[in-house]
C-alpha cells in the first residue's frame, strides 16, 4: 500500500488568515470580566485567556466582530486599522 | 491560537470570516474522550479546512466524495473493527470514536442513501451535520433543507416567485426512522446544550446522530459579526426547536419563554428580505404557521410518551 497521498497537519504552511482583516478587535482589559464567553465562537479559535482576559492572535484573527458582538460587557471593541 | 479549542480542527482554515461550522467542530470534538477518526463529506468544511498543501486537521481525517461519508465512515469503523479482533493494529487497541461531519447538501440530499444505509447497519460512530440550509460552498444553491420562502440562486425571488416554494425536508424524523439510539437538534448560540449532547452521543454504542443550525454570512446575506445573534433568534422564535431523542423518546431541551414572532428572525438576512413587501405577507403568515405547527407537533411528541 502507498501511503503518499497523506498530508501532515503542519501549523507552518498554514495560511496566515490574518491578512483577510479590515476591522481588527481590540480588548479593554480593564472592562473584561473573563468570562470567556467570546472563547467558544471565534471561528478561528484565536482568543485564549491570558492572566483572567482575552487575548487575541492576530495572525490568525479574521476580523469578524462575532467577539465583540456576544461580549456581555462591551470590552471588545471593533477598529479600523 | 487557543490550544485547547485547536486540538482537532486548528486555525488557519479558510472558512469566510464569521462562520459557523469551526465552533461546531470544536465544541463536538472537545467532548470526545476516546481519540478520534473523522471523515468529511464534500461541503464548505471539507474545502475550507483542507486547502492543499495544508490541512487544518490534527486527527486522522478522511474524504472521499460528497455523497458517502456516511459509508467511508462504515468502512472506517468496520476495518478498524476487524483489524483489532484479528490483533493486527501496531499501536494496540485504543478505543477510537468515530466522527461524519457533512453539511445539509451532503446530508439531506446527496448523502442520504449512504447515511440511511450506515445508521440502518449500525455502526459505531456519530454522525454530525452542520446546516446551513443550501449549496453555500458552491454560491447558494437551494438544498432540501433550505426554509420555504428563502431567495437563493436557483430559487431566486422577484416577480415571478417569492424564492423556495417547498418546504424544508423533516430529516430529524428521517433519521428517526431508524431507530437509533440518539439523535438531537442544537445550535451553534447554545454551547453548553450543544456540548451535552455532543456527549451523549458520543456516549452511544452504535450510530447517533447530531443536526446542528450552522448560520451563513455570505449566503443568508447578513454582517459577518452576527451568527451567534441570529442562530440565537432562530430558537427563540421556534425556527429552530432544540430537541433531542433519546431511545426513542422526544425531549425539547430548550423552550423559549416568551416566544418571539418569526419575523425578527428574518429581518435579520438578505435572503428574506424580499419577503417584507406587501405582495408577500402571505407567505411569511405561512412560514409562522409552519414553525407553530411544527412546534406544536414536537410538543405533542414528547407528551404522547410520557
Amino acid at each position: 500500500m502507498e501511503h503518499g497521498a497523506t498530508i501532515k497537519h503542519d501549523q507552518k504552511k498554514s495560511p496566515k488568515t490574518g491578512d483577510w482583516r479590515y476591522m481588527h478587535p481590540e480588548v479593554d482589559k480593564e472592562k473584561c470580566i473573563g468570562c470567556q464567553t467570546c472563547v467558544p465562537f471565534c471561528p478561528e479559535a484565536s482568543i485564549e485567556m491570558k492572566d483572567g482576559k482575552a487575548d487575541i492572535d492576530y495572525d490568525y484573527c479574521k476580523g469578524c466582530g462575532v467577539c465583540a458582538e456576544v461580549c456581555p460587557v462591551k470590552a471588545i471593541v471593533m477598529k479600523k486599522k | 491560537m487557543n490550544k485547547e479549542l485547536t486540538k482537532y480542527l486548528s486555525s488557519g482554515h479558510s472558512a469566510c470570516a464569521g462562520c459557523g461550522f469551526p465552533a461546531i467542530v470544536r465544541a463536538i470534538l472537545g467532548e470526545a474522550k476516546d481519540e478520534v477518526v473523522v471523515a468529511n463529506a464534500t461541503g464548505c468544511l471539507e474545502v475550507t479546512s483542507t486547502l492543499y498543501p495544508y490541512t487544518a486537521w490534527k486527527t486522522p481525517w478522511i474524504h472521499n466524495a460528497f455523497e458517502n461519508a456516511a459509508a467511508t465512515m462504515s468502512g472506517v469503523e468496520r476495518a478498524y473493527a476487524i483489524l483489532k479482533r484479528k490483533n493486527k493494529l501496531p499501536g494496540g487497541d485504543k478505543k477510537i470514536k468515530f466522527v461524519a461531519f457533512g453539511g445539509d447538501g451532503g446530508t439531506y440530499d446527496i448523502g442520504l442513501q449512504s447515511l440511511s444505509g450506515a445508521l440502518e447497519r449500525g455502526h459505531n460512530f456519530l454522525y454530525v451535520l452542520y446546516d446551513n440550509e443550501g449549496y453555500m460552498n458552491t454560491g447558494n444553491q437551494r438544498s432540501s433543507a433550505t426554509p420555504y420562502g428563502a431567495a437563493t440562486e436557483t430559487t431566486p425571488a422577484g416577480r415571478a416567485s417569492f424564492g423556495k416554494t417547498e418546504m424544508r425536508k423533516n430529516l430529524m424524523d428521517i433519521v428517526n426512522a431508524h431507530h437509533i439510539k440518539y439523535l438531537a437538534q442544537a445550535n451553534v448560540a447554545y454551547m453548553a446544550d450543544l456540548k451535552k449532547k455532543a456527549q451523549k452521543a458520543l456516549a452511544v454504542e452504535g450510530p447517533s446522530f447530531l443536526s446542528v443550525f450552522s448560520p451563513c454570512t455570505n449566503n443568508w446575506k447578513f454582517p459577518t459579526s452576527q451568527y451567534v445573534a441570529i442562530a440565537i433568534l432562530a430558537t427563540e422564535t421556534n425556527f429552530w426547536p432544540l430537541y433531542e431523542v433519546e431511545n426513542g423518546k422526544h425531549k425539547i431541551t430548550l423552550e423559549p419563554k416568551n416566544v418571539k414572532p418569526l419575523t425578527d428572525f428574518l429581518k435579520t438576512q438578505g435572503r428574506f428580505k424580499h419577503l417584507f413587501s406587501e405582495k408577500n405577507k402571505p407567505v411569511i403568515d405561512r412560514m409562522q404557521r409552519i414553525a407553530n405547527e411544527e412546534f406544536a407537533r414536537l410538543v405533542s411528541l414528547t407528551e404522547k410518551e410520557i
